[in-house]
C-alpha cells in the first residue's frame, strides 16, 4: 500500500490508515443512533462520504477506482433509494399507511433505547446510504472530470 | 382512496429500478428500461382514468394533519394527473425510437421517471413544503434533461433554464417560510382557513407577490419567458413535448391557480388576464419571426399558455372552463407538433425550416398528423382548439371585455400566420433532390404520434354536457369555490 | 431585526446572480441566496435559551411549549440544503461542460442562443 507512488506523501498516507476507520465508525454511530440522538441518515451519509473522499484525496485515483469502482458505488445508491423505498411501501400493508412505521406497532418498546424506533433505524440505514454513495459520486465524477476544450482539439486536429 | 400513494411510489421506485437493473446487466440490455418505463408510464395513465371525478385525502403514517403530511385528490388535481399521465406515456412511446441516438439511455429514463414523480406529487400534494419539495425534483431532472445531449446550446439552456428555475424556487421557499412564520403550519387547506379569518396584510400581500413571481417564471409568462425559448427547443423532442405540454402547466399554471383561488382566495381583478394578453401577442409576434421549428414552437408555446392565463384571469364560469379546456388541447397538440419536430430532426438531422420542404411526400404520417395539430393549434372548425378558443373568446365578451376578445382573435390570427410558414416551409412545397431517400419516421414514434392525433379530435367531445360534467365540471368549481378544497381535509 | 441580516444576504446573492459575468460567481451568488433563505426559516423556530424538543415526563406542558424551540424549520432546512446541495452540484457540473465547449467561464463570451 504504501509503495504506491500515486497521492500525497508517506506522512498523509500513515496517519489516514489509522484515523480513517474510526471517522468510518463515528458515521455508523451517526446513523444508528439517528432516532435518539441528533444526526440521522443525511447527516452520517455524509461523514460516511467524507470518509471515502480522505482515501481518495491521500491515495489517490487509482486506488480509489480499485476500492469503489463507479458501477458498484452507483449499484449501492440505488439500493439505498429502492430500500427506503421498500420500507415505505411495506408500511401500506402492514401498518394501514404509506410510511406507517409497522415495526413499531407490532413490537412497541421503551422510548430511550436502541430497538424503539420500528422502521426508523432501517430508513436512516438506507438514506445513508443513498447519500455516502451519491456524494462521493459527485465529487469523484466533478473532481476526475479532465476538461478537453473543443479548441485543443481543433488546435490538435490541424497539426496532424 | 388507498392509490394515491402509488402516484408518486411507482415512477420513484422504478426511476431507481432502471439504474439498479442496468447497473447489474452492465448496460449491455437497453430493452430493460424501455420497457420498464413505458409499462409504468402505462399503467399510471390506466390508474388515472379511475381517478376521475373522485376527490379525497390520503393521510401519510397515520399522522393526521395538520400535524401530519397528507396528499389530496379533488376535480383539478384529477384533470391534471390524467393529462401528465397520458402525454408521460406518449413521450416514453416515442422515445423507444428516438432515443437510440444517444448514449446513457438508462440515465435518461430514470431522469424522465424522476421528473413525473415530482409532478405528480406536485398535483397531488396537500401540504406546502412538499410541493416544494416535489416542484425541485421535477425541476432538477428537467435542468438534466434539457443539458441531456452535452452539446454547447444545450449546455447554455440547461445553465440559464437553471439560474432561472433556482431563483424560483428559493422564492417559493421564502414565501412557504413567511407562511409558516404567520400561522405555525404548513397544511395548505389549514393555511387557507388561517387566511381567511385573518386580515390581509402588507405581510401577506408580499408572500402571495413572491408566489406569482415564482409561479410566473416556471410556467414562462412573458415578463418571466426568457429561458423557455431556449430550453424547450435544446431538450430531446420527448422532452421538449413533456416540457411544453405538461411541466409549464403542473409546476407553473397548476401551482399558480391553486395557491392564488384555493389558498389566498384572491382572484387578482383583472392582472391575469393582462399578463395573458401581453403573452399572447409577445409570444405569437416572435414566433411568427423564427426560422429554426422547435423555437418557433416555444414561442408558440409561450403564446398559447397566454390563452390559458387569459381565461382564468376572466374569474368567470365559462373563463375557467373554457382555460382547463384549453389546457387540456394545449397539451395535446403542443406535444404532438414538438414529436413531429422530433421525427424531422430524426430523419434529416437539422431544425432548419430552410433545409425542408417537401417532406409530405415522404413522411406522410409525421406530414399528415403535423398538419392536424397546426389545424388545431391555430383553431379550425372541426378540431379540439377552435372550441376552446371560442369558448374563451365568447367568455371574453359575456363579462364585458369586448376588447380582450377582439385582442384574443388577433392573436389566433397570428397563431394560424406561423403555423401556415412552418407548413409550408417544411411539408409542403417541392422536396430535395437530398432528400429523396428518407423513409418514414420508425413504428414507435408513429404510433405515439397517430394516438396523439386521434385525440386531437376525439377531446372535441369534452364539450358534450355529459363528458364535460364528469371532467372539467368538477375542476371548475374546485377553482371557484375554495371551500371545497377545505372541506376536504379539514373535518 | 436579525431577519434584516438575512434579507441582506439575500440581495448580496441576487446581486451575484444578476450582476456577475462569470459563472462560477453566479453559482456562488446562488449559494448565498439559497442559505439566506434556509438561516431565516431556521431563525423563525428559534428562542433564546430554548431547549431541545424533547419532552420529558416531569415537564408540565405548557411549560415545554414556552421553554423548547420549534423543531419543524430544522427539519425543513435540512430538506432544503439536500436539494440546495443538488442543485450545485448540478450547476457545477454544466458550468464544467460549457467551459469544455467555449472555453470560458465570462457569459458575455457565451451567447450562442437569442431572440
Amino acid at each position: 500500500m504504501t509503495n504506491n507512488k500515486s497521492g500525497l506523501s508517506e506522512i498523509v498516507k500513515s496517519v489516514c490508515c489509522w484515523i480513517e476507520g474510526f471517522i468510518f465508525l463515528f458515521g455508523c454511530y451517526i446513523v444508528l443512533f439517528g432516532h435518539l440522538t441528533p444526526g440521522g441518515g443525511f447527516a452520517g451519509g455524509v461523514i460516511m462520504a467524507a470518509s471515502f473522499i480522505l482515501i481518495m484525496l491521500s491515495f489517490g485515483k487509482e486506488r480509489t477506482d480499485k476500492l469503489f469502482p463507479r458501477t458498484r458505488t452507483t449499484l449501492v445508491e440505488s439500493f439505498g433509494a429502492l430500500l427506503f423505498i421498500a420500507v415505505a411501501w411495506l408500511g401500506i400493508y402492514y401498518g394501514g399507511g404509506f410510511f406507517a412505521n409497522f415495526l413499531h406497532q407490532k413490537f412497541g418498546g421503551t422510548p430511550f433505547t436502541f430497538l424503539s424506533g420500528g422502521t426508523i433505524p432501517i430508513s436512516n440505514v438506507a438514506i445513508a446510504l443513498k447519500v455516502m454513495a451519491g456524494l462521493f459520486l459527485v465529487f469523484y465524477v466533478l473532481s476526475t472530470h479532465k476538461v478537453i476544450l473543443d479548441e485543443d482539439i481543433s488546435k490538435t486536429e490541424k497539426d496532424k | 382512496m388507498n392509490t394515491l400513494p402509488y402516484f408518486v411510489l411507482i415512477p420513484l421506485a422504478g426511476a431507481f429500478l432502471v439504474v439498479f437493473l442496468n447497473v447489474l446487466t452492465r448496460n449491455k440490455v437497453r430493452v430493460i428500461s424501455e420497457i420498464l418505463a413505458n409499462v409504468i408510464t402505462l399503467a399510471l395513465f390506466i390508474m388515472t382514468i379511475f381517478m376521475f371525478n373522485k376527490s379525497g385525502m390520503y393521510v401519510i403514517g397515520k399522522w393526521v394533519p395538520p400535524l401530519g403530511i397528507n396528499l389530496v385528490l379533488d376535480g383539478l388535481s384529477g384533470l391534471m394527473l390524467s393529462i401528465v399521465n397520458l402525454i408521460a406515456f406518449t413521450a416514453t412511446l416515442f422515445s423507444i425510437n428516438y432515443m437510440r441516438r444517444y448514449t446513457a439511455n438508462n440515465y435518461y429514463y430514470a431522469l424522465f421517471l424522476l421528473m413525473l414523480a415530482g409532478m405528480n406529487g406536485v398535483l397531488l400534494s396537500g401540504d406546502f413544503f412538499n410541493l416544494f419539495v416535489f416542484i425541485e425534483i421535477a425541476s432538477i431532472a428537467s435542468y438534466a434533461l434539457v443539458g441531456f445531449g452535452t452539446e454547447a446550446d444545450e449546455l447554455e439552456a440547461s445553465f440559464k433554464y437553471m439560474v432561472m428555475g433556482g431563483i424560483a424556487s428559493t422564492f417559493i421557499l421564502l414565501a412557504i417560510a413567511l407562511l409558516y412564520s404567520q400561522f405555525g403550519v404548513l397544511n395548505m387547506a389549514y393555511i387557507s382557513e388561517a387566511i381567511a379569518n385573518s386580515e390581509f396584510n402588507i405581510l401577506l400581500k408580499f408572500t402571495l407577490f413572491l408566489f406569482i413571481a415564482a409561479f410566473s417564471v416556471k410556467a414562462a409568462i412573458i415578463p418571466f419567458h426568457a429561458w423557455l425559448p431556449d430550453a424547450h427547443p435544446a431538450a430531446p423532442a420527448p422532452i421538449s413535448a413533456m416540457l411544453s405540454g405538461v411541466v409549464i402547466k403542473t409546476l407553473g399554471l397548476y401551482a399558480m391557480i391553486r395557491v392564488m383561488y384555493n389558498i389566498f382566495g384572491f382572484n387578482g381583478g383583472n392582472m391575469l388576464a393582462y399578463m395573458g394578453l401581453i403573452s399572447i401577442m409577445v409570444g405569437g409576434l416572435l414566433a411568427l419571426g423564427q426560422m429554426d421549428m422547435k423555437r418557433l414552437l416555444a414561442y408558440s408555446s409561450i403564446s398559447q399558455i397566454g390563452y390559458i392565463i387569459l381565461g382564468i384571469g376572466l374569474g368567470t364560469k365559462l373563463g375557467i372552463l373554457a382555460a382547463l379546456f384549453h389546457l387540456v388541447n394545449h397539451s395535446v397538440f403542443k406535444s404532438l407538433l414538438f414529436m413531429n419536430s422530433g421525427s424531422v430532426y430524426h430523419r434529416l438531422g437539422t431544425r432548419n425550416l430552410d433545409e425542408m420542404g417537401g417532406l409530405n411526400k415522404v413522411m406522410p404520417i409525421t406530414g399528415g398528423t403535423s398538419l392536424i395539430a397546426s389545424l388545431s393549434i391555430s383553431g379550425m372548425p372541426p378540431f379540439n382548439g377552435f372550441f376552446s378558443k371560442l369558448l374563451i373568446i365568447i367568455a371574453c365578451i359575456q363579462s364585458g371585455h369586448t376588447i380582450f376578445a377582439f385582442w384574443a382573435i388577433a392573436g389566433s390570427i397570428f397563431t394560424l400566420a406561423y403555423y401556415m410558414k412552418m407548413q409550408r416551409y417544411a411539408f409542403f412545397g417541392s422536396l430535395k433532390e437530398s432528400y429523396k431517400s428518407i423513409k418514414e419516421s420508425p413504428f414507435f414514434m408513429s404510433v405515439s404520434m397517430i394516438i396523439l392525433a386521434i385525440l386531437c379530435l376525439a377531446t372535441s367531445f369534452l364539450l358534450i354536457p355529459q363528458l364535460r360534467d364528469a371532467v372539467l365540471t368538477p375542476a371548475v368549481e374546485v377553482i371557484l369555490n375554495a371551500d371545497t378544497y377545505k372541506a376536504l381535509v379539514i373535518k | 431585526m436579525i431577519y434584516i441580516l438575512c434579507l441582506i444576504l439575500f440581495f448580496i446573492g441576487l446581486y451575484g446572480i444578476f450582476c456577475k459575468k462569470n459563472l462560477i460567481k453566479i453559482v456562488l451568488g446562488f449559494i448565498i441566496m439559497e442559505n439566506a433563505v434556509n438561516l431565516f426559516l431556521i431563525l423563525l423556530g428559534y428562542k433564546n435559551n430554548g431547549i431541545a424538543p424533547i419532552m420529558t415526563k416531569s415537564m408540565r406542558l405548557d411549560e415545554f411549549l414556552a421553554s423548547s424551540v420549534d423543531p419543524l424549520p430544522q427539519a425543513l432546512v435540512l430538506t432544503s440544503i439536500v436539494i440546495g446541495l443538488a442543485v450545485t452540484a448540478l450547476m457545477v457540473a454544466v458550468a464544467i461542460r460549457i467551459y469544455e465547449r467555449f472555453g470560458t467561464f465570462d457569459i458575455t463570451e457565451i451567447k450562442r442562443l437569442k431572440g
